[in-house]
């Protein structure tokens, strides 16, 4: 389904620096039998912010409510690493987050963070340890997506870059599927006509049963 | 032109070129699980989309799938609704699909390569990140999110970023007791868990060439422990005599032509890839991990590191010998592990020998037919004299969402693939662990070098 498009946004950010938070962390596999996208916000790094009794820890910067209102984690190198798990994104977008900054990014967690508008932003690990500082002293985060730009009180604005084509998709909340099959049906057919003429034991129906 | 394979592999299935390093992709086969589909299939119901072509899906459960469940009775409602709602849309959408109680039923990654539903040449995806398994068989395979799940049922192609390409080249011979699983995690530690990321790995060098399928599986699975969705090994005699006389395997012409194209593809000699790691595993020694991400691994002869963030989350201090840590389950399975030819090798260790006081070891088949054949051949008798639980097939201990989990502070010898924090359980801690280490921990009660229990 298609996203809200992505508007430029301000606002505080939630620090969380360790490195390869993977998505078993930001979203606990015992939750995966939830088959529903949408509200699945409070699930988020469930067990990170949830003593061993159960009781919110109120340590946890996700668990401050001071964060309540951002729509920004500033994080370690490989976020999102291991498991496919979309519920992973969807669970971030629950809490209202809108972008992730950090070093490195798993790689299809960053995918699947921009099909569900959620922006990924790289930036050098050597100004990350400044924005993690000023995440947890409450600076605000600007983000510019059509201008590729991040700004952060007490820092000198910064570039980012995505691809062109997820960036349209983003400000335009185009829904990926939906392009694919509105902008190139005829070449999916074309190819599928010339792979059946080449390799036709890909097309003599599913033998496995 | 000279070609990697995973050039090659690219080229023949790109439906158009999008610039920019993109393109579209046509997708050959898609494997189906119950925890990254509903969402896909209720996608296309809510753009009235059909599902394009029906044959190249396999659905099956086997994450939320108990491991004991008699009949196929499945207890716990929330996994029984979602196994229900895979098999309701598998069967609207006409999707090939196996039942928990069907002979066909596993793990995806494990019974894809033994139905012939994963072919050499072709492009795979699954909502599961090690679906890199299946680059094993010389086949472009990578793990997707649950929208492009959506994307390949409605449109059967997905845009992607061209990877870059790495070869690692393993020499020299595997010493005994040493395994396919041992080099994986070796090489992980040695490059880091973000070290192949971006990059497509082709695995390559005699110490491949000498393993078998079920050891090839087992290394390209986990290269996405090293960050990379793509790992690769060129299709050989090995692969073509495992694929010949599958289910799904072409048949008469259609075998002979396939088999002439599989045959094209491997990197041309003069191929340059973006990075080139040479391992020399001549000295190799059963590895273990001992923090919370797969690249904190050692062999069983060395300690732990002096100062490291996760010692205190698997409780371990620094500078200690991993050997001799008392453990109290030990998993045997996963898609990493849980073939036939792992089965083997935890029973040569178990034969005769008894699974130490304290111990919980769970050994779980790959796939219900792997089940079968284990039974066949006796190893299931091995299994429970030596007091370990023989369960049915599923993913099991490797994910803490079915019934079988650790509780906080359990220590478990894992033949799985990740050794996160909470992975096989909140609180629980992972050492990753080939089959054979995995089974001489069951019988020691502690982590322990397995080469002192083969004679
Ligand atoms: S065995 Fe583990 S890693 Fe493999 S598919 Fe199942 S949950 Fe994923």
């Amino acid at each position: 389904m298609s996203n809200p498009p992505f508007t430029n946004f301000a606002s505080i950010a939630a620090p969380l620096p360790d490195d390869n938070i993977d998505t078993d962390i930001i979203f606990p596999a015992r939750f995966l039998l939830i088959t529903a996208k949408h509200g699945l916000g409070d699930y988020a790094f469930y067990d990170r912010r949830h003593g061993p009794d159960g009781a919110r820890d109120p340590g946890h910067v996700l668990n401050q409510a001071r964060f309540d209102t951002a729509r920004v984690l500033v994080t370690g190198a490989n976020f999102g690493c291991g498991s496919s798990r979309e519920q992973a994104v969807w669970a971030l977008a629950g809490l209202g987050i809108r972008a992730i900054i950090a070093p490195s990014f798993g790689e299809i967690f960053a995918g699947n963070a921009l099909r569900n508008g959620v922006l990924p932003i790289v930036q050098p690990a050597t100004i990350m340890a400044e924005m993690l500082r000023l995440a947890g002293e409450g600076a605000i985060f600007s983000v510019d997506l059509s201008a590729e730009t991040l700004s952060v009180d007490g820092l000198p604005q910064v570039q980012f870059s995505i691809a062109a084509e997820a960036k349209a998709a983003l400000l335009n909340g185009w829904d990926e599927t939906d392009q694919i099959i509105h902008n190139f049906a005829a070449d999916i057919a074309a190819f599928e006509q010339q792979q059946r003429a080449t390799m036709p034991w890909l097309y003599r129906g599913n033998a496995t049963q | 032109m000279s070609r990697t394979l995973y050039d090659k592999l690219w080229d023949a299935h790109v439906v158009r070129d999008l610039g920019d390093g993109q393109a579209l992709i046509y997708i050959d086969r898609h494997l189906v699980h119950e925890v990254s589909s509903p969402q896909a299939f209720a996608a296309l119901r809510a753009k009235s989309l059909p599902l394009r072509r029906a044959d190249t899906h396999f659905a099956v459960a086997d994450h939320a799938i108990p491991t004991l469940r008699e009949g196929g009775v499945i207890e716990d409602p929330m996994a029984a609704a979602q196994i229900a709602e895979l098999e309701d849309n598998a069967h609207a959408f006409a999707v090939p699909y196996a039942a928990p109680d069907s002979a066909g039923q596993g793990i995806v990654h494990v019974i894809g390569p033994e139905t012939g539903f994963t072919l050499p040449g072709t492009t795979i995806v699954c909502g599961d990140s090690h679906t890199t398994t299946h680059g094993a068989f010389g086949a472009l395979a990578f793990g997707i999110g649950a929208s492009e799940c959506g994307t390949v049922m409605a449109a059967q192609v997905l845009r992607q970023t061209k990877a870059k390409t790495m070869r690692v080249t393993f020499t020299g011979a595997l010493p005994r007791g040493v395994y396919a699983k041992d080099m994986a995690l070796a090489l992980i530690a040695q490059i880091g868990a973000n070290g192949a990321a971006g990059h497509s790995v082709e695995l390559a060098g005699e110490a491949v060439r000498a393993l078998d399928m079920a050891g090839r599986m087992t290394l390209c699975n986990m290269m996405i422990e090293a960050g990379s969705r793509v790992g690769l090994i060129a299709p050989d005699a090995v692969t073509f005599a495992y694929v010949k006389g599958r289910k799904g395997a072409p048949q008469g012409a259609d075998w002979d032509a396939a088999l002439a194209y599989w045959r094209t593809l491997s990197s041309n000699d003069d191929a340059v890839f973006d990075r080139e790691v040479v391992l020399d595993i001549s000295t190799l020694t059963p590895r273990v991990s001992w923090g919370t991400s797969p690249d904190e691994n050692c062999g069983i002869d060395e300690a732990v590191p002096d100062n490291a963030p996760s010692l205190a989350y698997m409780g371990l201090t620094g500078g200690q010998a991993i050997a001799g840590t008392p453990i109290s389950h030990v998993f045997i399975g996963s898609c990493t592990n849980g073939r036939i030819e792992d089965l083997r090798a935890a029973a040569a260790v178990l034969k005769g020998r008894q699974v130490a006081d304290g111990v919980t070891a769970l050994i779980v088949p790959g796939s219900t037919a792997t089940r079968a054949l284990a039974e066949a051949e006796g190893l299931e008798a091995i299994f429970l004299a030596a007091g370990c639980q023989w369960r049915q097939a599923g993913c099991s201990m490797c994910v803490a969402m079915n019934n079988d989990r650790l509780g906080p502070g359990d220590r478990c010898a894992s033949t799985s693939n990740r050794n996160f924090e909470g992975r096989q359980g909140k609180g629980g801690r992972t050492h990753l662990v080939s089959p054979a280490m995995a089974a001489a921990a069951a019988v020691t009660g502690h982590l322990c070098d397995v080469r002192e229990l083969m004679a």
